[in-house]
């Protein structure tokens, strides 16, 4: 293995970080109406994961630099190509970034309703194209001689990427429910557990389907059919023990789904990066996208050495905020109110 | 417009933006990590309210740093994917470190300071605001790297094969010389912003309490929190001077053209003055400048560090860079521009000097002011320094145009890349247009939110605190003490 096939492997790892990560912080977003309903199960579910958020976004951050760093081409050509795509995930991301925080700031129930419809549609939006644009990357897209995106916009719709947008919107809706299960207590979790049960079923359905077209139309390699077994093993496991109310293994068996999915479109891809529709010849691979060697070195140097510290003290802060809530646990508002002038 | 130019404007306005936001989290953070400091050790109810008050602002603008740094993070390939394949070798490199070594750090740590109040002991839960100030401020170090980098290259070379720079070097980059000045003259400027934030606010409550009421039982807290602003301004701005002319002298080895322009100076001198204004349409047509109001040789002094020596004008340089490079391009960056946005940069710190002066004068010896202009003043001039940075990086980045990558002067002379060619070819202009709309929509709209709350936070003053119940056994069922 040389240093570039690191990378890609370490890529694939910064965005299972991110994918198991903020994939049920987006889930918690989606369930705010559902499993929140009330005004203080609503506000339940925020501070589930409020010490969380936006250390689970920096994955994101990372898995952006790291292509940036080790696969400029890479990195040059997706961000330009996906333009529309990613501005409306982006757009989504500032919004939720704001919400989150700033709902609580008036206390107001007009105010806190907006700012909650808002973090319900930005948790709904990147769900949903995440899945699509990923999809598009294991599907191929137009590519010419220079590196160039020529698709256009929708061209990126297409049923492949349409059922991939519904699977990872499948799956972090029910990864949500699962960890809400996990964390919150009183009527809460009893809203979150039913949903958890249904949720975790349509998640292997979709899921299921969508791999096995990805296996079939468009894996690279044989091996991958392990990783769609994997996927599809966790899904179902996660599916079993919310049934069975063991919701601390379904949570692992939704994270194990998450890296199988990963593991799946990377393996499928390799030694791909993006493959070109336009012509094989422009397809961007693991060769032809990648840093110099002096740059990798360096940067796995840094890797080797952050990764681990960082993962030591992110899981320390979820040791740290492990108490289950319920609304009881929610504390009389004592923030400002509006104030005419 | 075509997709460049545009690509252009947002990238200025979404950068300007997010740098309103990031000097405050940068400077006030350390603040409030000093206040807690003070707490914990004096044990004064004045420190612990002091630090929730500044706290809750920090992490209002907090918000809205994190939220508009994404942008800047996806933007390089979104609308620079050009430029992003000729220098993503050495430029990502740093980029992704800032967000392994400090976004991370940063990141969860806040989120355990803002909910481990009353949930961790006292002193870790000290050593997790101070474990994300450090992480702001090495993050400022290394996205500063990278921007020192496309100031002047070093550490790489251009590789014929595949047509891009690469990285020799990495320490080279992250010890560039011009890194490890524009580090030190940003962080002095974040101090200056947040000190002056500090002190506005601090002045303003100071005021009103007094003529309220001259034996309020809060005027020492707010006087404290004056004086602090205030020591940390003199101080802070002390270090933007000196940073700030070790900076100058670099910029005319470095980027000789970026200071003519600041100076309007058309032409080689020997003594070259500073003036205050200059006349004239300053439309890049050197010979309608004229200088008003001439500090002789001062332009001298600050290049060179002696009144007398010859500094190069914009003429003799714009040949200079011909020969070398493309022999049709126009080398002179915007004058207008950079001479002004030079001189707004410096003239704005003068408010904030005399706002701490009056400061540390007015509360001497114990006392409290009531004196309306003060007030006036102390809040009027926190905008000042956010105004000056903004004015610094329109500098810095106007100046170096139309290089993207400026040439180094005395480092690989193959390693630069014009601005025109650095823009995506796959985003259509009107896609530009509507990312650019929209973002500065967005930004629009958050930004009233974000003053408003900040306005309104300030508005109420210090919280009082009440004594936590003393500890009951079922600790774990109490409401949490803060909640989103
Ligand atoms: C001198 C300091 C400085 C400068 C020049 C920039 N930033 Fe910044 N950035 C910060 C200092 C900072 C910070 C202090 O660390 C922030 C600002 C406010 C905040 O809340 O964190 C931050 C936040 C922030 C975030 C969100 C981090 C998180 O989620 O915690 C990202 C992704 C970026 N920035 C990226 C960038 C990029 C790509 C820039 C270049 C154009 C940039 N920033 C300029
Ligand atoms: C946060 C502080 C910063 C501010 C306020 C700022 C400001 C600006 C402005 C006003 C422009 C437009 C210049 C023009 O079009 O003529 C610009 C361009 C640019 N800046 Fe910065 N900048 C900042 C930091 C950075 C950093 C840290 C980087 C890189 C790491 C950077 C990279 C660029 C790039 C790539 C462009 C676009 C190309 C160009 O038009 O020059 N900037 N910036
Ligand atoms: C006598 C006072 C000052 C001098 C001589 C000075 C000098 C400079 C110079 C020469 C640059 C350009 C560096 C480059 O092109 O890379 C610069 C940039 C900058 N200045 Fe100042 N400055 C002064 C005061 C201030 C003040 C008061 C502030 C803000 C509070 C400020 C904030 C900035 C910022 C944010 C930048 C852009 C970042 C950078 O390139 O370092 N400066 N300054």
């Amino acid at each position: 293995m040389n240093l570039a096939d690191v990378w890609f492997v370490l890529i694939a790892v910064l965005w299972t970080g991110y994918l198991v990560l903020e994939g049920f912080d987006f889930g918690v977003g989606m369930l705010m109406p559902i499993v929140g309903k009330t005004s203080k199960g609503k506000r339940v579910l925020i501070n589930t994961i409020g010490p969380v958020w936006d250390g689970n976004e920096v994955w994101l951050i990372t898995a952006g630099g790291a292509t940036f760093a080790a696969f400029p081409e890479w990195y040059a050509t997706l961000f330009s190509g996906f333009y529309l795509p990613l501005l409306v995930i982006l757009l989504a991301l500032i919004v939720r970034a704001v919400a989150i925080e700033y709902r609580s700031k008036i206390n107001d129930e007009n105010w806190r309703d907006r700012w909650n419809l808002a973090i319900v549609i930005s948790s709904w939006v990147p769900s949903i194209l995440w899945g699509v644009a990923f999809a598009n990357i294991v599907r191929g897209v137009p590519i010419d001689e220079t590196a160039t995106y020529t698709g256009g916009f929708f061209n990126l719709f297409n049923p492949f990427a349409l059922l991939g947008g519904l699977a990872t919107l499948a799956i972090f809706f029910s990864h949500g429910a699962i960890f809400l299960s996990l964390k919150t207590s009183g009527t809460v979790l009893d809203r979150a557990k039913p949903v958890a049960r249904n949720a975790s079923i349509a998640a292997v359905v979709i899921g299921a389907l969508w791999a096995l077209w990805l296996q079939l139309a468009y894996s690279e390699n044989a091996w991958t059919w392990g990783a769609l077994l994997i996927a599809a093993g966790g899904l179902l496991g996660a599916a079993w023990f919310s049934r069975v109310d063991r919701f601390g293994l379904a949570f692992t068996f939704n994270a194990a789904a998450i890296v199988g999915v990963v593991v799946l479109i990377f393996g499928s891809l390799y030694p791909d990066v993006m493959p070109s529709t336009t012509d094989a010849a422009f397809s961007l691979t693991v060769d032809n996208a990648r840093s110099s060697q002096t740059t990798l070195v360096v940067m796995t140097w840094v890797a080797a050495i952050m990764t681990p510290v960082v993962l030591a003290y992110q899981a320390w802060t979820y040791w740290v905020f492990r108490r289950r809530l319920s609304e009881d646990h929610m504390p009389e508002h004592n923030e400002l109110t509006f104030r005419k002038n | 417009m075509e997709a460049l130019e545009l690509a252009r404007w947002q990238f200025g306005i979404t950068t300007v933006y997010h740098f309103i936001l990031v000097p405050l989290t940068i400077g006030l953070s350390i603040l409030v990590a000093i206040m807690q400091t003070a707490w914990v050790r004096t044990g004064k109810q004045k420190w612990l309210r002091l630090t929730k008050f500044f706290g809750k602002l920090l992490l209002i603008n907090f918000a809205l740093g994190v939220a508009t740094g994404i942008v800047q993070e996806f933007q390089f390939g979104m609308n620079w994917s050009e430029y992003s394949r000729y220098v993503g070798d050495v430029f990502g490199a740093p980029l992704a470190m800032e967000a392994l070594v400090a976004f991370f750090l940063e990141s969860t740590f806040l989120g355990v300071w803002i909910f481990g109040w009353d949930r961790l002991s006292k002193k870790v839960h000290l050593a997790s605001v101070w474990l994300f100030a450090v992480g702001t401020n090495i993050s400022a170090y290394f996205i500063l790297a990278a921007n020192s980098w496309m100031q002047h290259p070093v550490g790489a070379e251009f590789n014929p094969e595949t047509g891009r720079a690469e990285m020799t070097d990495i320490w080279a980059v992250l010890t560039n010389s011009t890194a490890l000045v524009a580090f030190p003259h940003v962080i002095a400027a974040a101090f200056l912003v947040a000190g002056s934030f500090v002190a506005g606010v601090a002045g303003f409550w100071l005021v009103k309490k007094t003529r309220a009421n001259h034996g309020d039982t809060d005027l020492p807290m707010y006087r404290t929190a004056l004086r602090f602003g205030a020591v940390t301004m003199i101080v802070a701005g002390l270090a933007v001077v000196y940073t700030g002319d070790l900076q100058a002298k670099l910029m005319f080895e470095q980027q000789p053209i970026k200071m003519a322009a600041a100076e309007g100076l058309v032409d080689t001198e020997t003594g070259a003055p500073f003036s205050l204004f200059a006349v004239g349409d300053l439309n890049n047509d050197p010979a309608s400048v004229r200088h008003l109001l001439a500090v002789p040789g001062l332009t001298s002094y600050l290049a060179r560090g002696d009144f007398g020596a010859e500094v190069k004008g914009l003429n003799q340089l714009q040949e200079e860079y011909a020969a070398k490079y493309d022999p049709d391009a126009q080398y002179r960056p915007n004058l207008a521009v950079t001479y002004w946005s030079f001189r707004l940069m410096i003239g704005l710190a003068v408010f904030s000097a005399a706002t701490a002066l009056a400061a540390l004068w007015l509360t001497r010896r114990g006392a409290y002011t009531d004196k309306k202009w003060f007030s006036r003043l102390a809040v009027w001039s926190i905008p000042a320094p956010f105004l000056a940075s903004s004015f610094g990086w329109i500098f810095t980045e106007m100046g170096r145009q139309p290089f993207v990558v400026a040439p180094n002067p005395t480092g690989s002379d193959m390693v630069y890349m014009l601005t025109q060619y650095g823009v995506s070819k796959a985003a259509s202009p009107w896609e530009v247009g509507i990312s650019m709309a929209v973002f500065t929509l967005i930004y629009a709209i958050l930004g009233v939110f974000w003053y408003r709350l900040i306005v309104r936070y300030a508005q109420e003053g210090a919280p009082v605190i009440e004594q936590p119940a003393l500890d009951d056994d079922d600790a774990a069922d109490r409401p949490l003490s803060f909640a989103y």
